[in-house]
């Protein structure tokens, strides 16, 4: 550190160029953390409150599952007695355009989501009457459809058959595919899912999506899979089924990886040119008698603390951008991520410049003399 | 400027801080190889001040190199503070330089962002002994050089005399036993020269220290004690 700090002292005006660099990589790593967070808790969230530990599909349904899925009666009822299953419920699920009843023009988007009012999968009301409390026409909306001017008692008519629904009550932050999310007694989701005027054909009362499940470690969902002629998914398998999830997810890891790749580059670059620089100075340090070892720890300690003091400045701008911005668009900041995004730009940035101060290595003790400069 | 009182001139007889024998050092590829040290041998003892001049080209630096660890020869050994250069490896030399050999390199090479007492401190910190008294040497040193007045200076804001100074007394922080000076006037006036080498002198003999200086100056060598010359890579 007798060197590494002295330098940055002396040579603060570059330094801070490059931690300046640095710390704005740092703030657009928070932002890209909170919107890609954002955009999975807005794609998703529904899915992660879901108290099951994986879906069961139709076997020949593919890509976006929600949408391609229809499992039956039959199959839920055979999934309820395996071996290793202590809980399989049938999960509907279906996107809707809605109407507030009686407010003129307020339409939005909704999510339904259709489950068995008594059972495992039914949400616990925040306010208002549970699923089981209500009528045949009842549903609990989210907060995410609250923001949007619904509350309980409020009717709304679903679908082009023109379904009427009541709110009953209230949950927390639940949404899927970008929308809030609502949630329906089995029946009523087969209904707006089919979006037939009138008693429903028998054949539609006995569909759902998926079969949500509560498994053990025993359970062999690949056995049973074959056997019921069904596709099972972990949590994370769920979200990939869900509409848009992968490519929006793998498109912020892609930029987000990118601008760590640059991030590095940068740094890597910024102390290959400052060795060059350094080389005549650190031939003078090895023929003073300094170990290659201590010129490397203490050019790898004068980087670190850039990158660290850096980092640390971006991110907090970061987090205050993020907080001011969160109100209008989808961002959601988690610890963890936040976290992640720091260590994994201060790595790659000292990645990136262990690959440049290798150059110390080679820099020849003799060169400190007159002859061989 | 202080001038300590200076010891008297080293025994001849005296154990040498420094022996060169038979060493040759033949540098390049076969075809285009370049004898630049031809059987050099020398011996320097204890507060002796020896010169080595030379033409560019005649193996002055090659012999500072050598002297001082930074290179192996082809043949022949080298031995500082009783110790065979050539027998230990890379981190055992650098370990040895590091406490026996000061070095005095040409005009510039002071770090940039060290202050004049700075420069003095880190070979003290490079040893593992930079303690309260390692600052009471290098303010003593500062002193003895005239330039404890420019101890927070650094080197952008010193002249080239005055860098020189801070050089010397950087390579004295920590008493070796040899001192090897490089070209100290090559970027100084007449006066300034003349200073730098009677401050070489006097050190050498305050400090005890085997001091070889290779210079191209021949205006500055009666401060010595001896000169030698180095011509094609032979001492004469």
């Amino acid at each position: 550190m007798f060197l590494a700090l002295r330098d940055l002292r002396f040579a603060r005006g570059r330094f801070a160029l490059i931690g300046a660099v640095v710390a704005m990589i740092a703030v657009l790593g928070v932002i890209l953390s909170g919107l890609a967070s954002g955009l999975a808790d807005s794609g998703v969230s529904a899915l992660r409150a879901l108290p099951a530990t994986h879906l069961a599909f139709d076997k020949s349904a593919s890509g976006e599952l929600f949408s391609r899925s229809t499992v039956t009666q039959d199959t839920w009822q055979k999934w309820a007695t395996q071996p290793g299953v202590r809980k399989a419920e049938p999960l509907g699920e279906q996107l809707v355009h809605a109407q507030l009843a009686g407010s003129g023009a307020k339409q939005l988007d909704l999510a339904v989501f259709g489950v068995q009012p008594t059972g495992f999968l039914a949400p616990s009301p925040t306010s208002g009457k549970a699923l089981s409390q209500a009528g045949a026409d009842g549903i609990l909306i989210s907060q995410d459809v609250v923001k949007e001017g619904v509350h309980v008692g409020d009717r709304l008519i679903i679908g082009q058959a023109g379904t009427l629904v009541t709110v009953v009550g209230t949950i927390g932050h639940a949404s899927f595919g970008h929308v809030g999310a609502v949630y329906a007694s089995l029946p009523l989701w087969q209904k707006l899912h089919y979006g037939l005027p009138g008693k429903l054909p028998a054949a539609a009362t006995g569909q759902a999506t998926a079969v949500a499940l509560q498994l053990s470690s025993s359970a062999d969902t690949s056995a049973i899979d074959k056997r019921l002629g069904t596709q099972t998914v972990d949590q994370a398998g769920a979200f990939a089924a869900s509409p848009g999830y992968t490519a929006e997810s793998s498109t912020m890891s892609l930029i987000r990886g990118f601008l760590y790749a640059i991030s590095a580059l940068i740094v890597g670059a910024f102390f290959t040119v400052w060795t060059i620089q350094r080389r005549p100075e650190i031939a003078l340090l090895k023929a003073m008698g300094a170990s290659t070892g201590y010129i490397l720890r203490d050019a790898l300690t004068q980087i670190a603390v850039v990158l660290l003091a850096a980092t640390a400045i971006g991110t907090a701008v970061g987090l205050a951008l993020g907080r001011a911005m969160s109100g209008s668009a989808p961002f959601s900041l988690r610890t963890s991520q936040i976290a992640l995004a720091a260590v994994l730009l201060i790595v790659l940035g000292l990645a990136g410049a262990v690959v440049a101060v290798r150059r110390i290595t080679k820099v020849q003790a003799l060169t400190a003399l007159g002859a061989s400069r | 400027m202080t001038h300590p009182t200076p010891v008297p001139l080293a025994d001849k007889a005296a154990p040498s801080a420094l022996r060169l024998t038979g060493v040759t050092l033949r540098l390049g590829t076969d075809e285009q190889q370049v004898t630049a040290l031809n059987q050099v041998t020398l011996a320097v003892a204890p507060g002796e001040f020896l010169a080595v001049t030379g033409p560019s080209g005649s193996g002055k630096s090659s012999l500072l190199a050598v002297a001082g660890g930074l290179q192996t020869p082809t043949e022949g050994t080298v031995h500082v503070a009783g110790v065979g250069l050539t027998t230990l490896t890379e981190r055992q030399r650098t370990a040895h330089r590091r406490r026996h050999i000061g070095y005095v390199f040409q005009n510039t090479n002071l770090l940039a962002s060290l202050t004049a007492l700075e420069q003095l401190l880190l070979p003290a910190h490079l040893a593992g002994r930079l303690d309260k008294a390692a600052r009471h040497r290098a303010g003593e040193l500062l002193e003895a050089v005239g330039m404890s007045h420019r101890a927070d200076r650094r080197p952008h804001q010193l002249s080239g005399g005055e860098r020189q100074r801070v050089g010397l007394a950087r390579a004295l922080i920590l008493s070796p036993e040899v001192l090897l000076v490089d070209e100290p006037s090559s970027a100084l006036d007449r006066a300034r020269a003349r200073d730098v080498a009677d401050l070489l002198a006097e050190q050498t003999r305050v400090n005890n220290t085997a001091t070889v200086m290779v210079t191209h100056d021949t205006e500055i060598l009666d401060a010595t004690d001896r000169v030698l010359a180095l011509r094609d890579g032979r001492l004469t």
